[in-house]
């Protein structure tokens, strides 16, 4: 049934908003009091139409939607306005009406998929019990009928298996299938994809909306990335600070930003940088802030040398399986790369492709079952403990987590001045000043030094452990997923400060990433890892513009808006 | 699955064995005779002391002594004691009475702990919930013996609802009181366990999925907050079975139960050696086996650890 | 199918027209990206802990009352000049009602309960405190080199924690007190060494799991390479980030053997009678509960209080410590 005519069926009701948000204003309560967490909020949503609302963490754009099927957390509250679902307020509606709504009228697609299936209970049951709940048959047909619709392969076999039995991409289509099997009017999908491989997320969102579409589902779709949205939804709707600062249909938005904060979520955005670049030209918009430069800009005296070498390097873990045999596990598979000096060479993989295992073994924390790295022409396993304590003043790693990486206990000062003290150098005076210098260098005021890591944002915490990394003037730096956990104008100051570093300072980068947008617009060179083994490298314009695998094409043709993000006479 | 419950097993052989090996060292071989203080203040009777000491294998080197002594344990041939009765008739006795007792305790803290943790978690920060928190921190915080005091005074004494002491057959009806003062402690571990528990899974994404599929409030409840909840409180319980056994001593002394902490502390007191370490190498097995039974419930309750291996 | 089209194809289907709204630029001013907040001043964890834990009516209550028994326990003689020992004592007055001066009444063999009560605060707070520190220390290195050492070190340790946890408390007690050894030496540190032989496992079980979370955390990783050494690494980073959980376990713990303690003197194994403990007096009043149960009621409540309030401060230091409350 094409949507078309589903729309047609419900005749009178065409035109009137689905659901319709009208003014809201959520408040939480904490302990330092009232929070305003969205404020005059408005959308709508028409049957079977799909909008998007984007931001980033913090806009108020997840707590708008769950506060349509009224799932706010306990401390949240809708403060004022409406929301109006098929012209009925919902927004103070009793608890015995939602329970009605939910499921059968609305029906949710969460984000984790790890953590929103009951570990305890089988996939089946937990699609049965949904089925029941809503008063349609939940026989083991039904239950195998709405998994085999989400494109989950041997529906009848899966159902009776664990939510843990399932990998990520299997699960979330479980999820699909709860939230869909009875074909609500609308669906909320919050971020439904963003914990998953590009790969994965592109067959899951283009299989979700093929059900939309055939459902005549309503979709609200909740995402941080602006590509993703106007590639799927009719309708973005730009949420900032607990506000929507724009809304309108997804190409015109994208084309013809208007509100200043939606030109710089355009601008910033990573799909496809260099064209951006091009396309910002012409239109003249202000990027020079946003921007990295994408040329590598060479050391005057250094001749581009290959300052790491990795050669057949490979990595077999022993995992300890039944009866005390133990299997082997290759995570790195032969592979061999160089990096020049002065440039930046990106490992991309999806999860499970080996790019940490290898980062850890350049660094010296993990030793290679076989292969070798050489750094600067010296073979780093051969190193005694005082050439591997000159060798880690060398090379300095930036992880992930800008969480995670910093010593909750230390100060600001302290932390950048660890490695000062561990290698001696210089005096209590100097360190100070060269503390302050660090700061400097990365943008955050002198005032931060007295502070703890809990008092800064994700995105200081990571310049924090970039200036770490640079105290004692390192020559490469391993960046691993380094800007992955950041929002997205975070993520380009961020990229934009270690280009500036890199072209002051001469510095190497080996940048462990999985998204191909950030490689475009940092990397000279790429290598592309899939299962531990290296399949494709060479000069990212090549990689790009003429990818020669088939994985390294999927990939590039699985990042989100990749297409749209052309100008109109490009595509 | 099957190699994981082997793999608990293997590890519990090594603690079985390190344990009765600490305490029949403690008891047989630090300074100081056990023979000789067996005689008090009476002067020692050389030519006895040594027909004991022949009894006990105490003649022989330390490694044999344990030894023997473990062959004795699976052979059930315990010996006698210094009364001279069957240590294994001493202990059908007496255990079964400790049993009974520890059951009960388990059953009273399960069942209240449960219902009001679940309640409490399920209220937080309501009323119910701060009277419930303060008065069970009140119970872990007053010492058991005073608390089998008080109530053998109000409840047994002072107004008579249930026996004070304990006859020697130690009926289930005798055993109510003892039972609920040896529970106490556990009970207040378990519903703040459970309450805790409750709180966490309450936002845990699942929960939040479950509601938002449109299932009632009750089965949201039942079917995964309290399904999951229970994981950590059932292996709580489980373990707590040989704590309580091991732990009646007290209680055991106050309401004159004829069980297993009573006979022990007669033998401590009294310094018979061998009653001493059988009645503790009972208890350290009864310890292993509830621990091998906590194994198979958590990996009957929680299906990740049945296919982890 | 090019996503443009497919998008197009959605437009005709519906045929709706899209109002483009653009919100009031003074209504939604952008805000510096990323702005590091100067409007407080800096704050430790401890220092946010600290400030938690001053709003807690739960601990300001346990802090007063840990405060009056240490004071009480220090300097008795502020409180009661009356000689409570044994010889002191007249039988006259065996089982006196409260007087002037004696506000509690005499026991059986005619002590002043007040003083025995402030008298006997000592004992067992210094069976408490030391214990505590001795297994703090003990429990916290085996905990600590199981975690961060892992393989076979952890293995071994592991198996040796359950071997002393197959003996409770009581249990283990019970039997070395009566070893010929320590029963001619029975006096308060010979009880502290053997509760700290029964009890050091549930300390070192948590500081293993704390410094295991701990261990993997990425900053541990970061001081690695940048040249710190495994041992500094423990002390520097591991170590201080796992106190939260032992200090939270060490202080209710205190309450814990505080309380086996004077379950040990009850049960006449303890300390000697000669010492002046809460748990020797409820002994001695049980006999003469019926007819006169104050001289019991007195030094359990006293007892009761200053176990309660030591739980009490663990729980008040658990919400102030809980990681998952700390702001990210």
């Amino acid at each position: 049934m094409s949507s078309a005519v589903q729309v047609r069926e419900q005749g009178a009701d065409v035109e009137r908003p689905l659901l319709e948000i009208k003014d809201l204003a959520i408040n939480f309560r904490t302990s330092n009091g009232d929070v305003n967490a969205v404020r005059n909020a408005h959308l709508t949503v028409m049957p079977g139409e799909t909008v998007a609302i984007v931001g980033e963490s913090g806009s108020g754009k997840s707590t708008t939607a769950l506060a349509a099927i009224g799932l706010l957390p306990t401390n949240g509250r809708v403060a004022g306005g409406q929301i109006l679902f098929d012209g009925e307020d919902i927004s103070n509606a009793s608890e015995k009406r939602m329970i009605e709504l939910r499921g059968s009228h609305i029906g949710m697609v969460p984000q984790d998929p790890m953590s929103n299936l009951n570990p305890v209970w089988k996939i089946g049951f937990q699609v049965r019990e949904t089925l029941k709940a809503n008063g349609l048959p939940s026989g083991p047909d039904d239950v195998a009928n709405v998994l085999s619709q989400a494109g989950l392969p041997d529906a009848g076999r899966r159902a009776k298996q664990y939510p843990h039995e399932f990998s990520g991409g299997m699960r979330q289509r479980a999820l699909i299938a709860i939230g869909l099997s009875c074909q609500p009017r609308l669906l909320i999908a919050d971020e439904p994809t963003s914990a998953l491989d590009v790969t994965v997320q592109r067959q899951i969102l283009d299989h979700l909306e093929t059900m939309t579409t055939e459902l005549g589902t309503a979709v609200l779709l909740i995402t941080h990335d602006l590509g993703l949205a106007a590639e799927r939804a009719d309708k973005v709707v730009v949420m900032y600070r607990g506000q929507v600062v724009e809304a309108g249909p997804s190409l015109e938005l994208l084309r013809n930003p208007r509100h200043p904060y939606t030109q710089r979520l355009v601008s910033s955005a990573p799909s496809l940088a260099s064209r951006r670049i091009q396309v910002a030209k012409e239109q003249g918009v202000e990027s020079s802030d946003l921007l990295a430069p994408t040329e590598p800009v060479v050391v005057e005296e250094a001749l581009p040398e290959d300052v790491l070498k990795v050669q057949d390097l490979t990595k077999v873990f022993k995992l300890r399986g039944a009866l005390g045999k133990s299997t082997d596990f290759t995570a790195v598979d032969n592979v061999s790369f160089s990096v020049k000096r002065g440039t930046t060479t990106a490992i991309v993989g999806e999860s499970g492709s080996g790019k940490s295992t290898v980062a850890q073994m350049v660094l010296n924390l993990l030793t290679p079952t076989s292969g070798k790295i050489v750094f600067d022409g010296v073979d780093t396993s051969t190193l005694n403990s005082k050439q591997l304590f000159g060798f880690r003043r060398r090379v300095q790693p930036i992880f992930q987590d800008p969480y995670g990486s910093l010593d909750p206990m230390y100060n600001i000062f302290r932390t950048i001045e660890e490695p000062l003290r561990t290698h001696k150098v210089g005096n209590k005076a100097s360190r100070e000043k060269k503390v302050r210098e660090l700061l400097d260098q990365v943008a955050l005021p002198q005032s931060a030094m007295q502070r703890y890591p809990n008092e800064l944002s994700g995105g200081q915490r990571q310049r924090v452990a970039i200036a770490r990394a640079l105290a004692l003037d390192p020559e490469v730096i391993i960046c691993d997923e380094a800007v992955s956990a950041l929002d997205v104008l975070v993520q380009a100051q961020v990229l934009n400060l270690l280009a500036d570093l890199q072209s002051n300072l001469g510095l190497t980068y080996l940048f462990i990433t999985h998204d191909l947008a950030v490689v475009r617009q940092i990397a000279d060179h790429v290598c592309v890892m899939e299962k531990g083994k290296l399949v494709e490298t060479g000069s990212t314009d090549d990689v790009f513009d003429s990818p020669q695998q088939d994985y390294t094409k999927a990939l590039l043709n699985a990042i989100p808006g990749a297409q749209l993000m052309l100008p109109p006479e490009v595509a | 699955m099957a190699w994981y419950i082997l793999r608990r097993f293997l590890q519990l052989v090594p603690v079985f064995l390190g344990a009765t090996l600490l305490v029949y060292f403690l008891v047989f071989s630090l300074p100081g005779d056990p023979i000789v203080a067996l005689f008090g203040d009476k002067p020692v009777n050389e030519a006895v002391a040594a027909q004991l000491r022949a009894q006990y294998n105490l003649d022989q080197p330390f490694w044999i002594q344990y030894l023997l002594y473990l062959k004795s344990i699976f052979t059930f041939d315990l010996g006698l004691d210094f009364t001279g009765r069957e240590i294994a008739t001493v202990l059908g006795e007496v255990f079964p009475v400790t049993a009974r007792l520890a059951v009960m305790a388990l059953i009273f803290e399960a069942v209240f702990g449960i219902v009001f943790g679940l309640i409490a978690g399920l209220r937080k920060g309501k009323l119910f919930d701060a009277t419930v928190l303060v008065a069970s921190l009140i119970v872990i915080g007053i010492p058991i013996f005073v608390l089998g005091f008080l109530l053998q005074f109000f409840i047994g004494v002072q107004l008579g609802w249930a026996k004070p002491t304990v006859s020697s057959a130690a009926t289930v009806q005798d055993l109510i009181l003892p039972a609920m003062v040896l529970g106490l402690g556990s009970f207040a571990y378990v519903l703040r366990l459970t309450r805790t528990s409750v709180i966490e899974n309450m936002s845990a994404d699942y929960v939040r999925t479950a509601t938002a599929k449109g299932l009632s409030r009750g089965r949201v409840v039942r079917v995964h907050i309290l399904r999951n909840s229970l994981i950590p409180v059932v292996t709580f319980l489980g373990a707590d079975l040989g704590s309580l056994m091991g732990g009646a001593i007290v209680t055991e002394g106050i309401f004159n139960v004829p069980g297993v902490g009573n006979r022990l502390y007669r033998a401590v007191t009294s310094g018979e050696g061998p009653t001493v370490v059988s009645i503790v190498t009972v208890l350290v097995l009864i310890y292993c086996v509830s621990n091998l039974l906590v194994d198979l419930l958590y990996a009957w309750l929680d299906p990740r650890i049945r296919y982890d291996s | 199918m090019t996503p443009e089209n497919n998008a197009t194809v959605r437009g005709t289907a519906v045929r709706r027209p899209i109002e483009h709204f653009v919100a009031d630029f003074d209504e939604t001013p952008l805000h510096a990206t990323d702005k590091v907040k100067e409007d407080h001043v800096p704050l430790s964890l401890w220092g946010e802990a600290w400030r938690n834990l001053r709003r807690q009516p739960l601990f300001l209550l346990s802090a007063f009352l840990i405060f009056v028994v240490i004071v009480v326990c220090l300097f008795p003689g502020l409180f009661s000049q009356i000689d409570p020992t044994s010889e002191a004592c007249q039988l006259a007055n065996s089982d006196g009602v409260p007087a002037g001066g004696h506000p509690l009444g005499y026991t059986q063999q005619g002590c002043d309960v007040f003083a025995r009560v402030i008298y006997g605060t000592r004992s067992s707070v210094t069976v408490g405190l030391f214990t505590t520190i001795g297994v703090v220390i003990f429990g916290g290195i085996m905990g600590a080199l199981a975690g961060y050492y892992g393989g076979w070190v952890d293995a071994v340790l592991a198996r040796i924690n359950d071997i002393f946890f197959a003996l409770p408390l009581i249990l283990g007690a019970i039997v070395m007190m009566q070893l010929p050894v320590f029963r001619t030496n029975r006096n308060v540190w010979s009880l502290v060494l053997i509760l700290i032989i029964f009890g050091w496992p549930q300390i070192s079980r948590i500081t293993r799991g704390a410094v295991i979370e701990v261990r993997n955390a990425d900053f541990v990783t970061a001081a690695r390479s940048l040249g710190v050494s495994r041992f500094r690494s423990l002390m520097r980073h591991v170590l201080p980030n796992s106190l939260a959980p032992i200090i939270v376990v060490a202080t209710i713990s205190l309450g814990t053997f505080i309380v086996a303690e004077s379950t040990l003197s009850f049960l006449g194994i303890g300390l000697p009678p000669s010492v002046m403990s809460w748990g020797n007096d409820i002994q001695s009043a049980q006999a003469s509960l019926r007819s006169n149960p104050m001289p019991l009621i007195y030094p359990a409540i006293a007892l009761s209080i200053t176990v309660l309030s030591f739980i009490m401060l663990g729980d008040a230091l658990r919400d102030a410590l809980d990681p998952k409350a700390r702001k990210r």
